[in-house]
This record gives C-alpha cells, structure tokens and sequence, in this order.
C-alpha cells in the first residue's frame, strides 16, 4: 500500500511538482504580507486604543478619543466573530454589488482580507501587550521630559513588540494555513493546487498527503525561524565590562593634573626601555 | 540669598473621598537639600508626584520659577525635563543598555547631538560610578547599580532639581549605602534636591531643611538641628523617637 502511495505521489510530484511549488510560494507570500499588514493594523489599533484621556482634557479630545475606542471594538468584534471564509466572500462580491466595481487583481483582495482579519486579532495582543508593561516603564520615560508618543516609540513599543512577538507567531502560523480559504474567492494557494489537481486525475489521497506533509514543513520552518528571531530579540545574555580609564578619557572629563606627564608617557617609557 | 525654584501652594489632592494631601505649603530655594520625612500614608510620595505632574492636584498651584505649572499654560514635558526624578522602583528602561538609558532623554527631549549625549551620559555615569557597567542591561545589575544609573540618568537631563522618592527603600540594607554616598557628592556639589526618605542619617546630617508630614500636611518644618533636637510638634516626637530607636 505504502509503495502505491510513494508511486502515485512520485507520478503527480513529476506532472504537477512546479504548480504545487508556484501554490507554496503564493501561501507564502500572502501569509506574510498579510502578517506584517495585520501588524501594522494591530499595532495601530493598539497604540490607539491605550491613548489616555482624562477628566481634565477637553470636551473634543475626550469625545474623539472615545470615539475612537468604539469604532476599533466593533471592527475587532466583527472580524473576529466572523469565518474568514465568509469575509473573504463578503468583501469580494459585495464591493461590485454597492459599487460596481469589482477587484481587478485576485492578490489585492486575498491581501486584504487576511491583513484585516489578522489586525483584529493583534489589535487585541497589541493592547494586552502594552497593558502588560509596568507603569514605572511610562512614568520614568516622563520623568526625563518625553511625551506620550516619545515615552511609546522608544520605551513601551519595543518592549510590547518583544513580548508580545510569540502572538506574532502564532498569527503566522494559522496564516499560513488559514489562508487555505482563499480558493474560494479563486486565490491559487497550496490548497488551491491540491483541489485542481486531485479533480484532474482523481488522486486524492496521495495529493493530501502532499498537502499535509508540506503544510507541516512550512510552518515548522515558520516556529523555528520565529525562534530564531525571538532569541535575537532577547539581546545578549552577558555585558563587558568597559575599561574606567579609557572611558574617563572619551567622555572629555579627565583633567590631568599641570604638573603631571601624559599617561601615554609611561607606555613611551617602556618601549623606550625596549620592553 | 532667597532663590527660591519651587513653591508650593495650597495644594490638596483627594483620591476618590480620600484627602491625601491637605493645603500643603512650602519653597524649595536653590540649592537646598530637603528631605520630607513622616509615617508610611503621610502623603510624602505623593506630594512628589504631584511636584513632578505624575498626579494632577485636586487644588492649588506649583510655581516653577513664579510659573504655575498645573494649568496648562507650560508643557508638563517641558517642565519634567528640567525637574529629574528619581524613583524608588528605579524605572529603568528594560529595553536599553545603562548608555543608552542615560543618552535617550538628552537626543529625544533636548535635542542634544549624539557624541554629546554620550560623552555627557558618560560623565554622570562615572560620577555615580557606573561608567563600566555602559554595556549592561537593567536587569543584568544589583538594586544599588540601578539607582545609580537611575540618578545619572536624570542628572544628564542637567536639571535645575533631582527628586528623589524614597531612593532606598527597595534595596538590600549592603546597597543603600552606595546610593547615598552618591546622594551625599551631589548635595555637596550644591545640587537642589528634595528627598522623600526613611533614611533619618540621611536627613539629619545632608539635608538643610528637614519637612516632617503627617495625616496629609505639613506638621512641622525647618533646620535638621531643630526638628532632630528640639521638634516643637509632639506627633514630631514621638515620630522620631519611634523611628530613631528602631
């Protein structure tokens, strides 16, 4: 049984081998694209949800700011709370239905719709991941005069980005099988490859288990690259030491004493002396 | 000469129905070194805060070189940068090296070019003894080596006044006496400074004007000598012999 299946395998790997390449690379690129999107979407959605307003603002600010909060909630609620398959739908038939004009390029739209359904989910770890960093973190950054942007961009985003980077990757991951939808709009993904084949010579089970093997093998590439990344983020787990004198001197500070030779003297000395 | 950088006026904050600090007045001249010292709850941190804008005041006002501060006519970013902090939980920044946590505030909020910010960054790090330790990362470091650069990383901001909000109150006993040392070469250098502390050596023998709060106010103020020998206030007292015969 095992030789049947590695023979039927072999037979379609030989007629369809660069079609099923060509879906790999098109899951791949749009998992990634749509990923850094969404992440961008989800930072944003964050970054704006957690700007902080109080009592003492004004009517406008207050009332923007809110506003705001609102619109992100019921965008995150409903592509959360909706099958990405149905949305993919959605958006595809119901933008030529309101206005007549439909989506030239297939990319644009699968794009579209995984970025956004990706954000909705950041948008939530975003948040999470800045209410997570200590306040200290905020009130020292004021402390030297930032402002809330400054405190964000140097201080708080790096260290969210760092802790919330496993989310990231968990996002990627079920994008590079989630985007498995897509066929439906007509995306020629991995999947994709696997129903026209399958229809054409009627091999579904070996054509499945390419899928599966291959699927697998992406997104173990994925988890260990991300860990790559993860560790790199981390920083180095030791510091050097610097050499006091040496520094004293770069930072302009050290004032040698009029009587005193130059501390290059006793060097000179030595190799004078032909030490 | 009366020179005074800060004053404060009548200032009360509530938390909810909670009044934690009540018509609370006093000046700080340059170059005085004033602890505020008192019970746990008196409102002494808070006080702090509220110097520093961390906390919006109910009432009152903060002159900042005859400037009310609190209205906002000035830039709370502005005046922050002029009056450093330094807090009792550190608040280094996690994701920075000790350098670059001394260099960040120079290049973002004071547009300082970078080899000036480092060299400067460098020379408050050496002040407080940490210049080797520029490549180390907050949580690589003690307690005691976070405070430090913790203080040098608000003296590279050059501010006019250092805050300091109980300094010493998260360290090992075998560290404070390190960040004191530091605190004692900057009183010496005729530094402006107002001390949230326990730390009544500290006060008794550094600072020229001491400030005893209790229950939200101002109970008592004036010269070490006076409140440490002679305090007239009874709560004073019994707050002193409490904590100086611990």
């Amino acid at each position: 049984m095992l030789i049947q299946l590695f023979s039927d395998i072999g037979k379609l790997w030989e007629k369809y081998g660069s079609v099923y390449l060509t879906g790999i690379a098109n899951t791949l690129i749009l998992a990634t694209v749509a990923t850094l999107i969404g992440c961008v979407i989800g930072f944003l959605c964050g970054i704006l949800k957690t700007i902080p307003y109080g009592p003492n603002d004004n009517i406008i600010k207050r009332f923007l700011l809110r506003l705001i909060r609102i619109i992100i909630q019921a965008y995150v609620e409903v592509f959360r709370g909706t099958p990405m398959i149905l949305q993919a739908v959605f958006i595809y038939y119901g933008l030529p239905y309101f206005f007549g004009v439909a989506f030239k390029d297939i990319w644009t739209v699968s794009i579209l719709v995984v970025s956004i359904n990706t954000g909705a989910y950041m948008a939530e770890s975003v948040r999470g991941g800045i209410m997570s960093i200590d306040v200290g973190q905020f009130e020292g950054a004021k402390a030297i005069g930032m402002n809330h942007w400054q405190a964000m961009l140097y201080v708080i985003l790096p260290q969210t980005l760092r802790n919330i980077l496993p989310q990231i990757g968990n996002n990627y991951i079920i994008n590079v099988k989630d985007t498995s939808v897509m066929f439906i709009i007509g995306f020629s993904d991995f999947f994709a490859v696997h129903k026209m084949v399958s229809g054409a010579v009627f091999k579904y089970f070996p054509s499945a288990t390419m899928e599966m093997v291959g699927y697998l093998c992406l997104t173990l590439l994925a988890s260990f690259l991300l860990r790559k990344i993860e560790k790199k983020m981390a920083g180095k787990s030791n510091y050097e030491l610097v050499n006091t004198d040496q520094l004293v001197m770069t930072a302009g500070t050290y004032s040698l004493p009029k009587d005193a030779a130059s501390p290059f003297d006793e060097v000179n000395k030595d190799i004078r002396e032909g030490k | 000469m009366e020179n005074p950088i800060l004053e404060v006026r009548h200032l009360s904050k509530t938390f909810g129905t909670n009044a934690v600090l009540k018509d609370i007045d006093f000046t700080v001249n340059k170059g005085d070194v004033t602890s505020i010292i008192g019970a746990s709850g008196s409102g002494k941190s808070t006080l702090l805060r509220c110097i520093n804008l961390l906390e919006t005041l109910t009432t009152g006002e903060i002159l900042y070189h005859g400037q009310d501060v609190t209205k906002g006519k000035v830039n709370a970013s502005e005046y922050r940068a002029k009056v450093g902090m330094v807090f009792q939980s550190f608040n280094l920044f996690n994701n920075m090296t000790v350098l670059k946590n001394c260099m960040i505030g120079q290049e973002k909020v004071s547009h300082i070019k970078k080899e000036e910010a480092r060299d400067r960054a460098l020379y408050y790090l050496n002040k407080v003894g940490m210049a080797p330790y520029i490549n180390a990362r907050p949580a690589q470091i003690s307690g005691g080596q976070k405070q430090r650069v913790a203080i040098a990383r608000a003296l590279a901001m050059e501010p006019e006044i250092l805050l300091f909000d109980e300094p010493t109150s998260a360290l090992d006993p075998e560290m404070v006496g390190e960040v004191l040392d530091v605190m004692k070469s900057l009183a010496s250098d005729k530094m402006t400074m107002l001390v949230v502390t326990h730390e009544m050596a500290f006060a008794r023998d550094v600072s020229t004007h001491v400030v005893y709060m209790a229950d939200g106010v101002i109970e008592e103020e004036g010269l070490p000598e006076k409140i440490f020998t002679n305090p007239e206030s009874l709560s004073t007292r019994s707050f002193l012999k409490r904590i100086l015969n611990e």
